[in-house]
């Protein structure tokens, strides 16, 4: 139990009728990212919100860093800090001063939070811009303000709510490299996110929500190992022809299928009859005449696992896939 | 490790008072800095009582001074009522900041962190007072202007100015209390005015409730403003007062209205506060 950083137990919510957790058990281990992945509406910001002393459950148990959030709430706020869509910074205030107020509320003194302001956002290349109100900053530099007021207590857990939702590749790609960087000096981190590339590129552990339920918990490959061996993955040339290419190869597997149609590609997964499987579907969709962009036989990624795991995919919540639907951005390695 | 850390972290009762003051003065320099940075805010939510008293003097000046005492002035009978307008006013400020800050994640984050549960109401309460003395002081300078004198000597005017400020503070409460219940911006903006309506313009404010059909009089009558209305034109007018000078009876009602205000919207504030 010491050895775990954070870890809760049947931990319940409700909102009104909305039952936003329905039992919720972590566990996370110091040093290490832990990823919470699942859709918008999961309850990943109620699990946060609980954790970081925002909100009491209403049943279950949690403790973070030895302290329970309930009754040691006013001590576990000296060794968290939180960033994300649930915390923000002052818009009218500049850079500087944002970190520097947060410090005082840390009960720094003058000094000394002044000293730590300018420390911090040099680290986070702000220093240009740390006299500059907060409103000029581009998105991905309002996140790293935002990161940097979470980090001016040295906290020993660090939460990050969807870090990267709504920032453009390049800010996105710098933040990973931060989070790396955070934990390789010593800070836990458990971040939320809806996009299964995240957690698969960041997190040493992936819990997989959904809607207020642990379905799955484990690290990145355990959880892919879940799907089952490999996956054929195929990309028609035509999109109007995926369906009837869909159709011709998704009985091929042991299990199902499914089409992204958002990129059009088809998966299928093949267990351990990759080769036999891969020249069938080349020879079933050749005889239909229709051509390929690309075929091969990949490891799962975290979308076949999700799909797996929820029969639908992680930005679908309960909905049934449309079949040529326009959908919503979508995480996807790239 | 729990047992430690609690105990280093706990705070005895001086403690936890310094860090209550010191974490509240943070936050009203927070606050005050918004103010002078969006200039635009305090700008107009000045310019629209110096209109009120241009609108009251010029325009119905004229037809309420047949109903005044011979001898009056309108604009020092108008005055102690814009004083009170301008405060209630101002202070919606305070559920318009508290709900923005809902809004942006900002309440979140101080939540979030270890300092004192009050500061955020105590920071934003006094920085809105702070604008709304302001704003008190420039509608004097407008009023002496337009021709406005004490008649009861300056330090019973400053007494009435300091308790224009005090009723904005109580109103700053109210609104605190309406920004964290409504969580929206314009949901409050537009609640307070419902809020202030019935209190500021069906009391003695602008016009003498003698006028007012007998059940708007008994209205009045018990309405806040209009006691402290009449306070502050005792204060400023003395004898002239056409509600009748009464210093000492009507000082008692209008700290019982300023305290009872206290009372009520800082424990309710207070606690939904914690709970949001």
């Amino acid at each position: 139990m010491a050895d775990q950083m954070i870890r809760t137990e049947g931990l319940r919510k409700s909102f009104g009728k909305v039952q936003a957790l329905k039992g919720v058990n972590l566990a996370v281990e110091p040093a290490s990212v832990f990823g919470l992945l699942g859709p918008n509406g999961a309850g990943k910001t109620t699990v946060v919100r609980i954790l970081t002393t925002l909100l009491a459950p209403d049943e279950g148990h949690a403790e973070v860093a030895g302290c329970d959030v309930v009754r040691d709430a006013e001590p576990l706020r000296h060794v968290i800090g939180l960033a994300g869509q649930s915390a923000a910074v002052d818009e009218n205030l500049t850079g500087l001063e944002n970190i520097e107020m947060v410090g005082r509320l840390y009960h720094l003194p003058a000094g000394e939070a002044k000293r730590r302001a300018v420390e911090i956002l040099d680290r986070f290349e702000l220093t240009e811009a740390a006299h500059r109100t907060a409103k000029s900053y581009s998105g991905g530099m309002r996140r790293r303000l935002d990161l940097c007021a979470s980090l001016v207590g040295r906290p020993t857990v660090l939460f990050l709510d969807e870090p990267t939702t709504g920032l453009d590749p390049r800010s996105r790609t710098e933040m990973w490299d931060i989070i790396r960087e955070l934990q390789s000096e010593g800070t836990t981190i458990l971040l939320t996110t809806q996009y299964l590339d995240e957690a698969d590129r960041l997190a040493d552990r992936i819990a997989v929500i959904d809607v207020g339920r642990v379905i799955a918990e484990g690290s990145p490959d355990e959880l892919k190992t879940r799907v089952g061996g490999e996956v054929l993955a195929i990309r028609v040339a035509d999109r109007k022809r995926v369906g009837e290419a869909a159709g011709a190869v998704l009985g091929l597997g042991p299990g199902g299928g499914a089409v992204d149609n958002n990129t059009g590609e088809i998966t299928v997964p093949v267990g351990d009859q990759g080769p036999a499987i891969l020249t069938e579907a080349v020879r079933r969709l050749d005889a239909s005449g229709i051509a390929l962009a690309d075929i091969g036989l990949r490891r799962p990624t975290l979308d076949d696992v999700f799909m797996a795991l929820t029969g639908h995919a992680a930005d679908e919540a309960e909905q049934p896939p449309k079949e040529n639907g326009k959908r919503g951005r979508r995480g996807r390695r790239g | 490790m729990s047992a430690t850390a609690t105990a280093e972290r706990t705070f005895g009762t001086e403690q936890r008072f310094r860090y209550a003051v010191a974490d509240g003065w943070v936050l009203t320099k927070r606050n005050l800095v918004t103010y002078v940075r969006k200039p635009d805010l305090l700008v107009f939510s000045t310019i629209q009582p110096v209109m009120f008293v241009l609108l009251f003097v010029y325009v119905f000046g004229g037809a309420v001074r047949l109903s005044l005492p011979r001898g009056l002035p309108y604009v020092d009978f108008l005055m102690p009522g814009i004083f009170v307008q301008t405060a209630i006013f101002a202070a919606t400020q305070t559920g318009v900041g508290l709900a923005e800050d809902l809004k942006k994640g900002l309440v979140d984050r101080f939540r979030s962190l270890p300092m004192a549960r009050s500061a955020v109401l105590s920071g934003r309460t006094l920085a809105d007072s702070a604008a709304i003395a302001f704003q008190v002081v420039l509608m004097l300078i407008v009023a002496v202007l337009v021709g406005f004198r004490l008649h009861a000597g300056v330090s019973k005017g400053i007494v009435a100015l300091t308790g224009a400020l005090a009723v904005g503070y109580a109103f700053t409460w109210m609104f605190a209390f309406a920004g964290l219940s409504l969580k929206s911006v314009e949901a409050v903006q537009a609640a307070s005015f419902t809020l202030i309506f019935p209190f500021v313009f069906a009391s003695s404010a602008f016009v003498p409730s003698s006028t007012f059909p007998q059940w708007l009089q008994s209205w009045s009558h018990v309405n806040p403003v209009s006691i402290w209305v009449d306070t502050f034109r005792d204060l400023t007018l003395g004898p002239l007062n056409p509600a009748g000078e009464n210093l000492m009876t009507h000082l008692w009602q209008s700290t019982a209205w300023f305290l009872a205000i206290l009372v009520i919207f800082v424990p309710l504030s207070v606690r939904l506060y914690r709970r949001t």
